[in-house]
């Protein structure tokens, strides 16, 4: 794409586009493959045998097995897809959250609870270069 | 002839779904919500329309990375919750409306918008939540359901203007379906969120607020909101409001706003609903 990503000047977000999309292809249909019990019960039985069967690279399969939740995004991971994989590790929307912002979810609930994240300071990656 | 008498905006954060069907909808987390659809309970009852027309986004259960289309509608007989992880939602089968799905997308299409047509699809909770706010708990849907599946996961979804213009041409064709039916179309998704990453827990309120006025007074203004500004104030996955203009587009340029309620949070979801009416 020739076109510039203006949207990569967002903070802590990494925005799901054709080139994410592209990248992360295996990796997403390994995560969706797992809304399935049948599936979900292979890779019980064996991880590393099941997710062999997705040609992914070795930076996302590891990221994968070891529940890398904001490295598998970067590596091209879709949230709706990898919410799958947390699922299978009991990790419901709202937690993973808490894990993804490194907040953990009792604050990240309290925070939610409160009125949510701020946009303020938030909507440029310049406003985060002090934290 | 059919007519589209009414819209109706709502969310359809997944957890509503599971707040309802585990009766966890009285507790002081969500019976705030779930209140504020009281009201919306009521008036669909006297509305009664005969067929929902229902924009929703499916959330890589039917369309996973193998197939995205942009715009698909359906026109199957009857649609069943999907499992999307933990068991298909125990919600009644969506009945579909065969005749007038397969009258749209023809008009559609000949219309200039290039649709997917989708003859078997089972729905998950983009579709079933707004139901269940909207009908709580029955034994059946009480009406038809016509789906239309938009793209917001996989950037860039489609324009608001193009959803605002694909509205019009929904319009278009369901007036001209000649069974004399009152139809209410749904658009959903929204309101900001943000999932993802560090900035997950995004909500911009003031920007919600501004959406709705946009969306009800000013949609000719509203529909070009830039995907740009989705993504920075209502948070990565807020870009799915661009389904709103979808509903919009197919009512009057004049409606009446008869119900609005806002609420943070559900999950990690500001919750947004209003009703219109055409004037």
């Amino acid at each position: 794409m020739s076109e510039e990503k203006i949207y990569n000047d967002i903070p802590g977000t990494i925005v799901f586009d054709s080139d994410q999309a592209a990248r992360g292809y295996h990796l997403n249909q390994f995560c969706i493959s797992l809304r399935l019990a049948p599936n979900r019960e292979a890779y019980k039985a064996d991880r590393e045998a099941y997710i062999d069967k997705f040609p992914m690279t070795a930076e996302q399969r590891e990221a994968a097995l070891n529940q890398e939740w904001n490295l598998l995004l970067e590596l091209g991971g879709n949230i709706y897809y990898t919410s799958k994989l947390a699922a299978y590790h009991g990790i419901n929307f709202q937690e993973l959250a808490g894990l993804m912002t490194g907040m953990g979810s009792t604050d990240y609930r309290a925070m939610m609870i409160k009125g949510g994240r701020s946009v303020e300071n938030n909507r440029y990656k310049s406003e985060w270069e002090d934290k | 002839m059919a007519r589209i008498t009414s819209g109706v905006a709502c969310s359809h954060v997944p957890a509503l779904g599971v707040a309802s069907d585990q009766g966890l909808h009285g507790d002081d987390y969500y019976s705030p919500i779930f209140k504020g659809f009281e009201y919306s309970r009521e008036w669909i009852e006297k509305e009664k329309p005969d067929v929902i027309f229902l924009v929703y986004n499916d959330h890589c259960t039917v369309f996973d990375a193998r197939l995205i289309p942009t715009f698909a509608i359906g026109c199957a007989t009857e649609y069943p919750p999907a499992d999307e992880g933990w068991g298909p939602r125990p919600v009644p089968v969506v009945k579909g409306h065969q005749a007038m799905s397969s009258h749209i997308a023809q008009s559609l299409i000949l219309d200039s918008f290039d649709m997917t047509i989708i003859n078997e699809m089972e729905v998950d909770h983009g579709l079933t939540v707004p139901l269940t706010m909207m009908f709580g708990q029955p034994d059946e849907w009480p009406c038809p359901v016509v789906p239309l599946a938009v793209n917001v996961v996989q950037y860039p979804a489609p324009l608001g203007s193009r959803c605002y213009a694909l509205g019009k041409s929904i319009r278009k064709a369901i007036e001209s379906y000649p069974e004399d039916l009152k139809v209410c179309v749904f658009g959903t998704g929204g309101m900001s969120h943000q999932l993802q990453h560090e900035r997950a827990g995004l909500i911009n309120a003031e920007w919600d607020a501004r959406f709705m006025d946009l969306l009800v007074n000013d949609p000719e203004t509203g529909c070009n909101i830039e995907h740009i500004e989705y993504l920075r104030e209502a948070g990565s996955e807020g870009i799915e409001l661009v389904m709103w203009y979808v509903m919009r587009g197919a009512l009057n340029e004049n409606v009446e706003e008869v119900h609005r309620f806002y609420h943070v949070p559900a999950s990690n979801t500001a919750v947004g609903h209003l009703i219109l009416e055409n004037r």
